[in-house]
């Protein structure tokens, strides 16, 4: 992939027999950070699932650096997966596996390194979460939070260009919150990696996001894009309600 | 620097790191590719030659050409060392996003030993509580047996990219940790046969046909059952628990958005494990039948271990063997395929996998009277 630039064209998603959201349609740039927000239950994940090939998409296209991902066929699917990093909400981490070997196994398939330098690496992208030392230790010996950094660690094993984030911040304390927002900047400043996150958290949109979508549930579609502080100040409603969790800040009457 | 070769452009996909020493100042002459995939210098090597009394440690990257998380690794060893000799690092003329990326890599670290005692209990995350309509389900376990089948096929192509340490974690798991219980259980359902029979068989005075009957039952049909039955409650149960947690934790959509298919990785060193571990259970059972029956036999008639041993040797002949060994692969398969496929299409939530755990035991051992009852009937049929 050339460049990690998104395009999402006409896109309907959903499962079978109903769509969740219609006519979605945004770009998102090189080495941007592009938030996700709605209601819970608005389709984000379904959103995200569709975006990295877990589930198929009702219609439209969503493409990669100008290629066609989501009608691809499978072996061109999945050099495309190749440069993505993937960091589920509960971590997904493989539970049978320490830390170091769910690190290891991406590492071990898809290049031709020692040993020796896997297990460098492993340290490498542990040390980068804040995790280092804890390469002995199993998914379920950590905290929630140890685990989401364990399993940002696990998607940027083979140094992904873009990589996508389910509620980062869901059932986190607010200071480990911060610390993964922290950490998901940081690592977008100097990867250069194009960040697409799915959040409803207010504090986390304000600090990451240079742009943000909002997914309505009632239009079944997006209702706004762009910077959420000037989204605040101007455009839908809905969103600056949102925004402001629930009260719109520029209307006199308070409509909770 | 003179050796540096006068076509640099050859010398590109390889890193290059040499150390100076002046005035007890080390400098570290980055030049070359660094990247994950070029050659690279032994990075130990490199650390030793570091001079016992260095006074600081000083970088040159004027022709490092490309670089990747391999310079960072490079870069954390040095940082180490200075850590550990105290000797202050001058990071002035690194790339600027190296630099920033070793300060995130040594930036505040968790204390390891912090919270090794720490246990998370809730190992299912609550994903989602919906039910997924039963027309869904049968379309995801026909989808899970095309891709099963694909997977199956790539062992053929030898694209199947299973490791061998699962299978053999597999293989000790369905094969050896299951013979105490089917020994046990084979040995009693062997006493309650001869047991049964005997009784009857004394009325006229022909016990020791007690061997015929308790070698036919058990070779034929209940060595083979009983394995069935015992692995789909301990073994097929565990594999839907397990595939079904790991679908809910979303393992399984962790390997495939790493291109890394689960029904290979996953699936396939199970369903081996259990096909090949079935028909040596069975013959394992058959034999402890044989002995149960014996202990009844010698215990209440009286009969010796060579008549009993005889009759049994003479009354049995090999296709009736192999008519039970061939039974119980295909309950293999069952068991197998049964435990993987209600563990892979699972629901979303830790209800699911209790749900698919019971399904998994009661599928499997409604399938396995099936196709024992279809045995019979084709047994018949060719008068085996
Ligand atoms: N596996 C599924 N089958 C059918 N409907 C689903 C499934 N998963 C989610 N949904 C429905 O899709 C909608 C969007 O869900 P989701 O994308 O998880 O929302 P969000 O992530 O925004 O909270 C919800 O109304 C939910 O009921
Ligand atoms: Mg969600």
């Amino acid at each position: 992939m050339s460049s990690q630039k998104i395009t999402v064209e006409n896109l309907s998603i959903g499962y079978e027999d109903y769509a969740v959201m219609n006519n979605l349609n945004f770009e998102v740039e090189n080495g941007e950070i592009f938030v996700v927000m709605g209601a819970s239950g608005c389709g984000k994940s379904t959103l995200l699932r569709t975006m990295i090939g877990l589930q198929d998409a009702l219609s439209g296209s969503i493409s990669y650096g100008g290629k066609n991902f989501n009608n691809a066929p499978e072996d061109e699917k999945s050099e495309m997966l190749r440069y993505f990093g993937v960091l589920y909400q509960g971590g997904a981490l493989w539970s049978a596996m320490t830390l170091e070997e769910n690190i290891a196994l991406p590492l071990r398939r898809f290049t031709k390194l020692s040993e020796n330098d896997i297990k460098e690496l492993v340290n490498l992208k542990l040390a980068l979460v804040g995790l280092r030392g804890f390469g002995s230790f199993y998914p379920s010996e950590i905290s929630g939070g140890m685990r989401k950094r364990a399993g940002l660690a696990r998607a940027i094993a083979l140094d992904p260009k873009i990589l996508f984030f389910d509620e980062p911040s869901a059932g986190l304390d607010p200071v480990s919150s911060r610390r993964l927002d922290e950490l998901i900047l940081q690592m977008r400043d100097s990867t250069g990696a194009t960040v697409v996150i799915v959040t409803h958290e207010l504090a986390s949109i304000f600090t990451v996001a240079d742009r943000a979508i909002y997914l309505d549930n009632k239009t079944r579609t997006q209702t706004a894009i762009g910077n959420p502080k000037e989204l605040l100040k101007s455009g839908n409603a809905d969103v600056r309600t949102f925004l402001n969790r629930g009260v719109d800040p520029l209307s006199t009457e308070n409509k909770l | 620097m003179e050796n540096l070769p006068a076509n640099s452009k050859e010398n590109l996909s390889t890193a290059n790191a040499q150390i100076e020493i002046a005035d007890e100042v080390a400098l570290v002459r980055i030049s070359g590719d660094w990247l994950v995939s070029s050659k690279r210098p032994d990075f130990g090597a490199i650390i030793g030659e570091f001079p016992a009394k260095t006074r600081e440690i000083k970088f040159d990257c004027s022709s490092l050409a490309k670089f990747d998380s391999s310079l960072i690794c490079f870069l954390l060893k040095i940082y180490d060392f200075s850590i550990e000799k105290k000797t202050p690092l001058n990071l002035a003329s690194l790339p600027e996003s190296a630099v920033s990326l070793l300060n995130l890599a040594t930036a505040v670290n968790l204390k390891t030993n912090e919270s090794r005692n720490y246990r998370n209990k809730n190992i299912f995350h609550e994903v989602g509580t919906h039910t997924i309509s039963s027309l869904q389900k049968v379309k995801e376990q026909l989808a899970f047996l095309g891709e099963f089948t694909i997977a199956f096929f790539n062992i053929f192509r030898l694209r199947s990219k299973f490791m061998a340490s699962d299978l053999m974690k597999a293989i000790q798991r369905s094969g050896p940790n299951a013979l105490l219980i089917v020994s046990l259980i084979s040995f009693l359902v062997g006493l309650i046969l001869a047991f049964v029979g005997a009784i009857q068989l004394s009325k006229f005075g022909s016990t020791i046909y007690i061997a015929d009957l308790v070698g036919l039952a058990m070779v034929r049909e209940m060595g083979a059952i009983m394995v069935a039955i015992v692995m789909a409650g301990r073994t097929g149960a565990a594999f839907a628990a397990e595939l079904g947690s790991m679908k809910v934790n979303e393992e399984i959509s962790a390997y495939r958005t790493f291109g890394i298919s689960p029904m290979e990785f996953l699936v396939l060193p199970r369903m081996i494990a259990l096909v090949l571990m079935f028909p040596l259970l069975t013959i394992f059972a058959d034999l402890m039948g044989i002995i149960g029956g014996f202990a009844i036999a010698w215990g209440m008639f009286d009969i010796n271990y060579e008549s009993y041993l005889s009759h049994t040797a003479n009354f049995l002949n090999l296709t009736q063997c192999l008519a039970g060994i061939g039974k119980s692969v295909v309950f293999g398969v069952i068991v197998a395929m049964v435990g993987c496929m209600k563990g892979m299409t699972c629901g979303d939530s830790a209800e699911d996998v209790g749900l698919a755990t019971t399904s998994s035991v009661v599928t499997s051992i409604t399938l396995i009277v099936v196709a024992d009852a279809i045995f019979a009937v084709l047994f018949n049929i060719f008068g085996i």
